[in-house]
C-alpha cells in the first residue's frame, strides 16, 4: 500500500513538531526516517499509525483519505521502541492478541489462531518461546515477539519506531540484517524511525533524513551519502571536514562566508604540493584501524584538526609519521554559501 | 508518570461522554462518603451558634481531654520516632539473617484491631492480669490511667514511621554512608549530615500520620481507659460520652477539633509530598 | 559458622538493632502473647464454646460479611476515582486527590458519629433513603457504610501508581492491533491492574475486620443483628469476662492473619510475574 503525505503540520503549542510535510512512499517500500531526536520523525510515525492527530495536511493510503480513521481501523501494524508486550500474557497470547479482538465476524476459531500464531513464531524463529512470558525474554526476542505480533493482523503498513534502538549492538547488527531479509520476504510497505546513520543506511531502500520538523533530504542511502543536499545531510550522515573560506581561499573560489564540505576519504595527502589549491599541513596523529588508516593533520596557521581516511594500500605508499610536513588536496567537495549552495568538483 | 488530559490522543481516549460519567460517579461518591461527613461535622458542631460551640471547648472536662490526648501524642509519636529511625537504619543499612520476619513482626499491630490491641494491656496490666498483683501491691496504676492510655497509643500507631523510613532507607542504599565513612566521617556525623538529610521527607510524612492516628485513636485507648471525666478522657472519648449523652453540640464541637486536626494533617502531608517531588528527594521507596 | 550478619563498614548495628528488638518485645510482643496464653487457659473445649457460641458466631458473621460487601464497594468505586485521579484533568483534582486519605486522618469516632447523624432516618442523606423505607443506621447497612467510609483510601492508594505505571505504550500497542477502548480495557489494563486491586481489597478488608470507632455509633449494636465482634470483646471486658474477651479476640487475631498471608502471596505473586 502507498502512502501520500501533503502538507503536514503538527504543533505542540508554540513548537512546530512537523512543518510542511510532503512524502510520497511507495507500495512494499521499506523507507528510514533518519534525524537527530526531536526532529520529528517520531510524530510523523505515530500520525501514519493514527497514535496521533495532525495539525493540518492530508494523509492518504492508497489515494484515500484516512484522516478520520483511528489507530484500530488503519490496519497498520506498529512497532515500538521499548516494545510494549502485555506482559500479563505469554508470547503466545501476545501475539494472538490482535486476532482475538477482531469483531465476532472476522474472528477466526481458536485452531486457526493457533495455526496463524505459530506461523508467524516459526518466521521469527521464536516458536519454543510461545509459553514464556515477556520479563523471561532477552531485548532481542522480546522486539521480534513485537514484530510478530504487529504482524498478526496482516497489516498493510509496518510501522517501526526505533526499533533496535533499547538493545546492544552486536544483537542490534543481527536483527538489522534480518529485518532486512523479512522485508524481502513480506514486502509490506515498511517505515522504521532511527537516529542511526548506520542503520538507515544498511536497511533502508530509501531514507528520509529529517531535521527540526523539517525534511532535509530524500534519496537512496548512497544518494543521501554521496550527494548531501544541504550541511545538515552532510554532517549527519558520515564524517565530514569543514574548510572555512577565509582560511583556505585557494578551495573554495568565493568571496564572503562560504564553507566547503568534505569527507575524510575525499582528501588526498602527499608529501609534494600537486598545484595550488594543496595546502600545507603539519602531521598530528597517525593511526592504523583495521583496513584504513586515519590521519590527523593541522593546517598551517590553524589549531582545527583536519581528518583524513586513507586505505591501507594508498598509506603504504605515502608513510606518514607524526610531525611530519604535508600537503592536502580535495578530491570532491562541496562549498555553501548562505543558502546558496555550489557544487564543484576538482579534477 | 503525568494524567492524561482531557484531549488525549484519539485511539487510547474514552469518548466525551464515558469522561465525564467517570468523572461524575467518582464526585458523587466522594462527596457522599467524604465530603458531606466532613461538612457535617462542622454544621453540627455550630447548629446552635458560635456561644455555645465556645462553651463547649472551655468546658474543664474537654479542656482536660484535650490536653491530655496532646500529651499522650507527644510522648507516643517521639517514642516511635526513635524506634522507626533505629528499625529502619538495621534493616536498610545492613544485611543480617532474620530481617523480614523482623520486618513482618513490626507489620504486626496493623493487623490487629484496636480493641485488641487494648485487650492485650488489660490482660497484661489489669486486676486479673500477669503483673495486675504485683502493681496493686506496690500502688502503680497503669490501667485506667494516663500510662495505659499512651502504651495503647504507642501500639496502636508502632508501624507508621518504620513503615515509611523503612523501603525509603533500602532504597537509598548504603553508598554515601559508606562514602562518608570513608572519608573520615564518624557514625554519628555521618547519620546526622547524611542520613538524616536523606531522609528528612520521609520522617516528616510518618511523623504527621503517626501523630494524626495518635491524637484520633478509639478502640484502643477505650479499652484501657476506664473513661474517668477530666481524667483519662482523651478528646475522641469525651466526644463518645457527650455524643451518648445526647449533648451532639458539645460532641461535634470537640470532633470538629479533630476534623479540623485531620484537614491539617492533609494538607501538611500534601505539602510535604509536593515539596519532596520539588526538590527531587524521594518520600517513597521502591514498594515493589 | 554461619556469620549473623554480613560484614559491613557502617556503625551502630548492634545499638539499633538491639534496640529495635527491645522495643518490639516490650510494645508488641510479650504483650500479644500474653493474648495467646490467655486463650490457653481456656483449653480447647472451652476455647470452642466461647467462639461457637451463637451470638459470637453471629458477630463474626455481621462483621466479615459488613467488612466483605464495603471491600467490594471499595474496588468498585475505588477503581474509578483512581482512573479518574490518574487519567484526567480537571478543575480541583488536587483537593479530591488529597482529600481521599480523609479517612486515614480523620479520628474514627468522630467519623462514626457524623455517618450516625448523616445516615440516621431524619438526618440529611438518610430521610431520602427512609421515604424508601430503607434504614441506613442502626441496621447492618449502617456498618457497611462506616466501613466503606473506612477502607476508602486503600483501593486507591494501592491503584493509583499501577494504572500510572501502565505505560501508554502498550495501549496504543493494543489499540494499533485492533482493540477497542473496552477491549484495550479488560484485556490489557485490567490484568496489570488486578493484583493492585487485590492488594487494596484485602487491605480495605482487613482494617475493616478490625474497625471499632466508627462502627459503634452507627451500627445499632443490636446483638445476633448488628453487633460486631470488636464490640463483643469490649461488652466481654466491661463484664470482666477476660477469658470470652480473649477468646474473640484470638479468633479475629487469626483470620487478620489470613488475610495479611494472603496479602503477602499476593504481593509474591505479582512480583514473580510481572518484573521486567
Amino acid at each position: 500500500m502507498s502512502i501520500t503525505i501533503e502538507n503536514l503540520n503538527k504543533h505542540f503549542g508554540e513548537y512546530k513538531a512537523l512543518d510542511n510535510i510532503n512524502l510520497e512512499i511507495n507500495s512494499g517500500e521499506l523507507l528510514a526516517l533518519l534525524g537527530p531526536s526531536g526532529c520529528g520523525k517520531t510524530s510523523l510515525l505515530r500520525i501514519i499509525g493514527g497514535l496521533e492527530v495532525a495539525g493540518s495536511g492530508k494523509l492518504l493510503f492508497h489515494g484515500e483519505d484516512v484522516e478520520q480513521r483511528d489507530a484500530r481501523e488503519r490496519n497498520v501494524g506498529f512497532v515500538f521502541q521499548h516494545y510494549a508486550l502485555f506482559r500479563h500474557m505469554s508470547v503466545f497470547e501476545n501475539v494472538a492478541f490482535g486476532l482475538r479482538v477482531k469483531p465476532k465476524k472476522q474472528r477466526h476459531n481458536e485452531a486457526e489462531i493457533k495455526r496463524r500464531v505459530h506461523e508467524l513464531l516459526g518466521l521469527v524463529q521464536l516458536d519454543w518461546l510461545s509459553d514464556r512470558y515477556p520479563s523471561q525474554l532477552s531485548g532481542g526476542q522480546r522486539q521480534r515477539i513485537a514484530l510478530a505480533r504487529a504482524l498478526a493482523v496482516e497489516p498493510k503498513i509496518l510501522l517501526l519506531d526505533e526499533p533496535f534502538g533499547a538493545l546492544d549492538a552486536q544483537v542490534r547488527k543481527e536483527l538489522r540484517r534480518w529485518l532486512r531479509r523479512l522485508h524481502d520476504e513480506l514486502h509490506i510497505t515498511s517505515i522504521f524511525v532511527t537516529h542511526d546513520q548506520e542503520e538507515a543506511l544498511e536497511v533502508a531502500d530509501r531514507v528520509v533524513v529529517m531535521n527540526k520538523g523539517k525534511i532535509e533530504q530524500i534519496g537512496t542511502p548512497d544518494e543521501v551519502y554521496a550527494s548531501p543536499a544541504s550541511p545538515f545531510v552532510y554532517q549527519f550522515i558520515g564524517n565530514v571536514n569543514l574548510f572555512h573560506s577565509r582560511e583556505h581561499a585557494p578551495w573554495t573560489q568565493q568571496k564572503g562566508d562560504a564553507i566547503a564540505y568534505v569527507r575524510p576519504h575525499d582528501i588526498e595527502i602527499s608529501k609534494i604540493a600537486q598545484d595550488n589549491t594543496s595546502l600545507p599541513v603539519e602531521v598530528k596523529l597517525v593511526r592504523a584501524i583495521g583496513s584504513i588508516v586515519r590521519v590527523e593533520v593541522a593546517v598551517d596557521g590553524s589549531s582545527e584538526f583536519i581528518e583524513i581516511e586513507l586505505s591501507r594500500e594508498r598509506f603504504d605508499t605515502v608513510p606518514l609519521v607524526n610531525g611530519d610536513k604535508a600537503y592536502i588536496r580535495p578530491r570532491q567537495y562541496r562549498v555553501f554559501e548562505s543558502g546558496v549552495e555550489n557544487e564543484l568538483s576538482a579534477a | 508518570m503525568t494524567g492524561h488530559s482531557l484531549q488525549r490522543k484519539i485511539s487510547t481516549h474514552e469518548s466525551f461522554g464515558v469522561t465525564a460519567l467517570l468523572i461524575s460517579i467518582s464526585l458523587l461518591y466522594l462527596l457522599l462518603f467524604l465530603g458531606l461527613p466532613l461538612i457535617a461535622v462542622f454544621v453540627e458542631a455550630f447548629s446552635k451558634g458560635w456561644n455555645l460551640y465556645i462553651a463547649a471547648l472551655k468546658e474543664p472536662d474537654a479542656w482536660s481531654a484535650i490536653k491530655l490526648t496532646f500529651l499522650t501524642a507527644a510522648i507516643a509519636v517521639p517514642a516511635n520516632l526513635v524506634f522507626g529511625v533505629a528499625a529502619a537504619w538495621c534493616i536498610a543499612k545492613f544485611e543480617f539473617k532474620g530481617k523480614s520476619l523482623l520486618i513482618t513482626l513490626i507489620d504486626l499491630p496493623f493487623a490487629v484491631s484496636p480493641v485488641v490491641s487494648g485487650l492485650v494491656y488489660v490482660l497484661l496490666f489489669g486486676a486479673q492480669g500477669w503483673f495486675g498483683h504485683w502493681l496493686q501491691a506496690h500502688d502503680i496504676k497503669l490501667l485506667f490511667a494516663v500510662p495505659g492510655i499512651v502504651l495503647a497509643t504507642i501500639f496502636v500507631t508502632f508501624p507508621f514511621i518504620a513503615r515509611e523510613l523503612i523501603p525509603l532507607m533500602q532504597a537509598q542504599g548504603k553508598e554515601e554512608e559508606e562514602a562518608s565513612v570513608s572519608l573520615g566521617a564518624s557514625g554519628w556525623q555521618t547519620f546526622w549530615l547524611v542520613t538524616i538529610p536523606n531522609i528528612k521527607w520521609g520522617l516528616l510524612y510518618g511523623v504527621i500520620l503517626c501523630n494524626a492516628r495518635a491524637m484520633g485513636e478509639f478502640g484502643a485507648v477505650s479499652v484501657v481507659s476506664g473513661h474517668i471525666r477530666g481524667l483519662t478522657n482523651t478528646m475522641p472519648l469525651h466526644v463518645e460520652i457527650l455524643y451518648n449523652e445526647y449533648n451532639f453540640v458539645a460532641a461535634f464541637a470537640v470532633a470538629s477539633l479533630l476534623a479540623l486536626l485531620a484537614l491539617v494533617t492533609l494538607v501538611v502531608k500534601t505539602l510535604v509530598e509536593l515539596q519532596a517531588k520539588r526538590s527531587g528527594e524521594p518520600l517513597h521507596g521502591e514498594t515493589r | 559458622m554461619s556469620q549473623f550478619r554480613a560484614h559491613s563498614v557502617l556503625p551502630g548495628f548492634n545499638l539499633a538493632l538491639g534496640y529495635t528488638l527491645l522495643y518490639l518485645s516490650l510494645i508488641v510482643l510479650i504483650p500479644l502473647s500474653a493474648l495467646f496464653i490467655k486463650s490457653a487457659t481456656l483449653g480447647l473445649g472451652g476455647y470452642w464454646d466461647v467462639v461457637t457460641d451463637a451470638r459470637v458466631l453471629a458477630s463474626l458473621r455481621v462483621t466479615f460479611f459488613a467488612s466483605f460487601a464495603a471491600a467490594l464497594i471499595n474496588v468498585f468505586f475505588g477503581l474509578i476515582v483512581a482512573w479518574v485521579l490518574v487519567r484526567y484533568t480537571f478543575p480541583g483534582k488536587r483537593v479530591i486527590d488529597a482529600l481521599v486519605d480523609l479517612p486515614f486522618a480523620l479520628p474514627t469516632a468522630v467519623a462514626g458519629i457524623t455517618l450516625a447523624t448523616l445516615y440516621a432516618p431524619n438526618g440529611w442523606p438518610g430521610q431520602y433513603f427512609a421515604a424508601y423505607g430503607i434504614k441506613v443506621a442502626y441496621t447492618p447497612l449502617g456498618i457497611v457504610v462506616a466501613l466503606t467510609f473506612i477502607g476508602l483510601p486503600f483501593v486507591v492508594r494501592t491503584v493509583q501508581p499501577v494504572l500510572a505505571d501502565v505505560e501508554a505504550e502498550v495501549e496504543e500497542a493494543a489499540a494499533s492491533l485492533g482493540a477497542g477502548r473496552l477491549d484495550v480495557f479488560r484485556r490489557v489494563i485490567l490484568p496489570a491492574i488486578f493484583p493492585a486491586l487485590l492488594t487494596g481489597f484485602a487491605l480495605a478488608f482487613a482494617r475493616a475486620i478490625g474497625e471499632y470507632g466508627s462502627v459503634i455509633f452507627i451500627a445499632g449494636n443490636m446483638p445476633y443483628i448488628s453487633e460486631i465482634s470488636p464490640l463483643l470483646i469490649v461488652s466481654k471486658l466491661e463484664q470482666y469476662d477476660y477469658a470470652g474477651a480473649t477468646a474473640i479476640a484470638v479468633a479475629m487475631l487469626l483470620i487478620s492473619f489470613v488475610i495479611l498471608f494472603a496479602i503477602n502471596a499476593l504481593q509474591w505473586w505479582t512480583s514473580r510475574r510481572g518484573t521486567r
